[in-house]
Formats: C-alpha cells, structure tokens, sequence
C-alpha cells in the first residue's frame, strides 16, 4: 500500500523539509514496511509508557522564580539576521506555495 | 605517568606527587592529535583554551589544592553537546559556525573539577547512526585499523592495497569520541547513548562505554535526539575511570527535570573476588541469527567464566526483544520530528537566503542544512504523528516499550543481578563494506543489542573482551538494574581483570609515550 502523493506532500508542508529524490519516498515506504511489524504485538490491556521514571514522579513544575536571565546580547549572537534585539524572519502568514508551483520532486510523481 | 594509566590509581597521583605536570599531560595528548590526524576523530580542537585550562590546574597543584582527580585531566566531548565559546556542529551544515552560548551541564561539572576540555569530538550527523560514517565532516576511522595487531592479521589482496582502503569504523554514533580514548589522545571521553551510540563505538575501539540509568545523569545542555532515551555516555579505558567519570557527573539538575532528586553519592569500586553470591541472566533472545560465531563463542567463554568461578548462571527470556528495534525505530522518528522543528535559521544555525516567506525560508533551511538521514528520519516522524496514525504506530509502539521495559523487570524480580550479552554482532566491518548499506538498514541491524537497554532506561555497560580473528576488538555487554550502578561496575571490573585486554599497538602512540607498551599482558582472552 503506497503512500499517496497528497499524504506525501502534506508531509513536506508539515515537516518543511522535502523529499528530494525517488529514494527519499522509498525511504519512507520502507519505513512504514519495518513499523508494520509492531502490529505483531498483542498489546490488549498495556497503557502506552512515556517515561522509564513514571513511578518516580521526578517531572515536576518548579517554583516560578526567576534564577537567570538578562543574555540577550549571547543570544542574539548566534542570528545571522537581527535589529536591534530583535530576530528578523521574512514575512509571515504566507503558506507554501502548492505543489504545482513549488520546485519539488513530487511534481513529477 | 604513561598515557594508559589508570586515573584514580596513577595518573592522580602522578599529578599530585609532580612527577607529571598538567601542561605536559595537556601538551602531549595535544601533539597525538596531531599526528593521528588522520583518523578524523576531532572535530575541533580547543588548544589555546586546553593549555590555559592546563596552567591554571598546575597553579592548583603547585598549591597543593587540586580540585580532584580529574583536575588536569585531559578529555574530549563528543560534538552535540554545547560548550561555551567553542563551535558545537552536531557534524551538520545546520550547525556548522555555531557557538555554543553555554556550556551542557556535564561538560560544566567537568570543567569545574579542573579537566582540560581538548576539543569536540566527531559523530554521525545529529548522532543518527551507527558508524560515525554520516557526518559532515567526514568518517572517523577506527584506530585499530593501524594496529599492530590487526597489520598482522590482514592479507593484502594486490601490492597496490594498503592501508588506505583497508581501514574500519568506529561504530557509532560516538565514533570520535571512542577513537580519541582508543588512540591516547584523552584519558576519557563523553558520548551521547539514544540506542547504543556509546556501546557500539567502544566494543569496536575496545574501549569502555557506560550507559548510565536515564535520569541520572543530566541532559541539559546535550543537543536531543530522544528525550525519552537519550543519556551522556562514558568513555574510558578501564571500568575504574568509569566510576570516577560517573562520580563526578551524576545527580540532580535543577535544569535537567527528567533527573531524578535522589542523592547520588560517588563510589569507589570495590575489588571482587567472590562472585558466588552473584545470579548472572543470559537473555536468549539475544542470539540473533545475525551474530557472528566468534562472538557467540566469546560469550559462551565469558558465561563459562563466570560459572567457574562459582556464580549463578542462567538462562532468561526477554520476549519482546525482537521488537525492540522496531519499536525505536517508530518513537525515535517521532522524537525527532519534534526535536529537529527547532532548527528553522532565525535565532542560530545555518540560515536560507530565501527570503519569501517565513515557511519558505525554513524550508530551505532545512534543505541545505540536514542529510539524508536527518531528513528521512523527520519525515518518517511526521507520518507516524499524523492524526490518522497515532493511535496505530505512535502510541502501540509506546505500548510495545513497556512491554520490553517490563521483560527486564521480570527477569530482574526473578533474581537475576545482573545480563550479559553480546554489545555488536560482529567486530567492525571495513568502511568499504559498511556503506554499502543505507543508515537506516545498518542502525536497524547494529541497535539490536544495545537498544532495548534505552528502551526499558537501564544502565548497561560494553567492556572490551577479545580480539577477534582479524585482530579487532571485541566488548560484551553488561545490564543492570535502574541505578544499580555501583554493581554494575564492580562485577565489569571483575570481568576486566578476568579477560586482561591487550592494549593497542599503534606506532604514533609509540613515539609519544614508550610507557604505553610497559604495560602489556601476555595472557588474554581469546
């Protein structure tokens, strides 16, 4: 069962990241292939564990104190674009152009 | 002091009677970077800072107030984790230029007991891998493939083959990390362990890799693969320098909430010599029709060894190993979707030019900036979090971890201390060979021993063992219960001092430190 191309696409929106070539897709199908397995497993009765420390219960909300700050400039110096303390990103609210105006592999699909 | 010695037991005491100066300690270690070069273990090199780290703890000695034993001790940290004002690159066009505003806790506890911090070491891009092949910066090479012992047992195949096309890999993802302990040139190194990427590199580089419990060591600061796996590995050459790492970075981090608030107290570890009282499980699961028989016969050797000597031995049953990998496999992706969405150009790392839109710009971001591996990784993620996929891949898979994480709990409640097993399935393979197959099919088939230990979070140990036919190391594996750590260590040592490793044989290292070879055994393993 291959993944469609629309699936394939909503991918690229979601991940921003692309599948560059043919082998990328078979990448992916391959992957799925390998994680049907896990539907080997009876799982009837079994919650899913999201931490090995559940029992602990050491995730914990901390006071809200502030115990540092006051590094804009050290942060700030790792941006290739900035003014003044701001991070400058390119303008907002503008979907990803569709897949037939994009330049992605998946056009030829 | 020579480069191999022992840290607790020589090198302290070298440094603190002066018969060593930390600057020459620092010097030396510095200068068999240089001239090992050729294996790509470092990344960066932090010299200016490493000497003046070097100084001032000599200023120490000459005080008489060393800040411990690791003050003057020259290490190396493996490239994802940050340190201040040196370029952390996770080996990815993402990061490269990137520095590090701050250091990672551990590398932070490190420098504040004096180590001399030598540099970054190399890895697979974003540690996703098994071979420290997949990096920007290219493979690291195994150290043992300019051995003397492996020289000898390689039969060239024409006069034009030499060592060129000959060499192996480290294993991964802490492949750098693991050749810079292997080859002298620090006396201990950090990893990053999500699914054996501390173990894998140090049986290949028979050196000593600890996976501590998760939760005991702090993540803050260690750039995140899997946040439900991931944990700093140790990298010594002997289980005593283990313990003295662990010792100094274990505890309670305020800004790492996934460590537990116990108190951790640092051990000593004691010298075993009975071990009757001890019940060691072999999981049987764990012989996978992959395992080469040279393995297989090791470890039968070391069961038999321990059997011996008077402790239990028993076969146990961990069911749902064969799932272990692809269950990684499903929250590994997942994990990293998430984690990899931070990385869009605006506040740090590699940066588009494009200019269009925000979407645009992180898109090709992203583009430039990850490989393959990466990129794959988070678009498998992507489709295991779909709305339509959840329930079907991301939450069985986390039904699947605790059924693997109870396999274990099982087997220890039954009164088994502690597992042995193999670390790989084989010893390392020529990087000819290697990338022959894609990454994702190697790290399905190189995680199968290690990874289960991630999943259920437990401390597990690889110790060098053998060398196998081809003369290249060979480490087995030791797991034990959450937190069990002092145990754990003590019964590796006992199996170190058993099996009596032989010590690398690399002619760079000879015209450094004649020392090294003083120390050589006669007798081993194999």
């Amino acid at each position: 069962q291959r993944v469609s191309v629309e699936v394939l696409e909503h991918l690229e929106h979601l991940a921003l990241v692309d599948f560059r070539d043919a082998e990328g897709v078979e990448r992916l199908q391959k992957a799925i292939q390998f994680a049907d397995q896990l539907h080997e497993v009876n799982t009837d009765g079994v919650e899913p564990m999201d931490s090995v420390l559940e029992d602990r219960w050491c995730l914990y909300l901390r006071e809200d104190d502030v115990t540092e700050g006051n590094c804009t400039k050290e942060l700030l110096e790792n941006a290739r674009e900035k003014v003044e303390e701001y991070f400058v990103a390119p303008p907002g609210n503008i979907p990803l152009p569709k897949l037939e105006e994009r330049e992605t592999f998946l056009q030829s699909s | 002091a020579a480069l191999n010695d022992g840290l607790r037991s020589q090198v302290s005491a070298a440094l603190k009677e002066g018969r060593v100066a930390p600057t020459e300690l620092c010097q030396r270690c510095l200068a068999l970077i240089k001239s090992t070069k050729f294996l790509n273990a470092y990344i960066t090199v932090a010299e200016e800072t490493a000497l003046k780290q070097a100084e001032e703890s000599e200023e120490r000695y000459k005080r008489g107030q060393p800040l411990g034993i690791l003050d003057g001790i020259p290490i190396a940290v493996k490239d994802n984790f940050n340190t201040a004002g040196i370029e952390t690159t996770c080996a990815s066009n993402m990061l490269k230029g990137y520095i590090s505003p701050y250091n990672a806790t551990v590398v932070q506890k490190l420098l504040d007991q004096g180590a001399v911090l030598l540099g970054k070491t190399n890895l697979d891009e974003f540690a996703m891998g098994s071979g420290s092949t997949d990096g920007v910066f290219g493979p690291v090479r195994n150290p043992w493939s300019y051995s003397k012992q492996y020289k000898e047992k390689s039969v060239p195949k024409s006069h034009s083959e030499d060592e060129e096309s000959n060499w192996v890999i480290t294993g991964g993802s802490s492949g750098g990390s693991a050749a810079a302990v292997s080859s002298f040139t620090c006396f201990a190194a950090l990893g990053s362990d999500t699914g054996g990427s501390t173990r894998n590199p140090a049986a290949h580089c028979g050196v000593v890799g600890l996976k501590p419990t998760y939760g005991l060591i702090s993540r803050h600061g260690l750039i995140p693969l899997v946040n439900s796996m991931d944990v700093p590995g140790i990298l010594t050459r002997c289980v005593d320098d283990a313990a003295v790492l662990l010792g100094s970075l274990a505890g309670h981090d305020p800004k790492d909430s996934t460590t537990i608030q116990d108190d951790f107290k640092p051990f000593e570890l004691p010298n075993l010599t009975d071990v009757s009282k001890l019940s060691i499980g072999i999981p049987k699961e764990y012989h996978a029709p992959e395992l080469s028989s040279e393995i297989l016969a090791l470890w039968s050797k070391a069961a038999d060894l321990f059997k011996n000597a008077g402790a239990k031995v028993v076969e146990v049953s961990l069911p749902h190993t064969p799932y272990s990998i692809v269950c990684y496999h499903v929250l590994c992706t997942a994990e990293v979707a998430s984690n990899m969405a931070r990385f869009d150009g605006l506040e740090y790392g590699h940066r588009s030019d494009v200019k269009d839109s925000t979407e645009s710009m992180y898109a090709a971001t992203r583009r430039e900036g990850f490989n393959d591996v990466v990129r794959g990784r988070i678009l498998s993620g992507n489709y295991f979090l779909l709305k339509q996929n959840y329930e079907k891949y991301f939450v069985k898979a986390q039904k699947v971890r605790r059924l693997i994480a109870n396999d274990f709990v099982k087997v220890f409640r039954s009164g088994v201390d502690i597992l042995l097993t193999p670390t790989t399935l084989s010893d390392a393979a020529p990087y000819t060979e290697f990338i022959q197959e894609d990454n994702r099919t190697r790290s399905a088939q190189d995680d199968i021993l290690t990874q289960a230990a991630n999943m259920a979070g437990l401390p597990a140990i690889s110790v060098p063992t053998a060398l196998s036919e081809r003369g290249l190391p060979v480490g087995l594996q030791f797991i034990g219960r959450s937190f069990q750590e002092k145990q754990l260590l003590t019964v590796a040592k006992w199996f170190e001092k058993q099996v009596q490793f032989p010590v690398i044989q690399l002619e760079e290292v000879k015209r450094h430190d004649s020392d090294v070879f003083q120390h050589q055994k006669s007798a081993s393993f194999s």
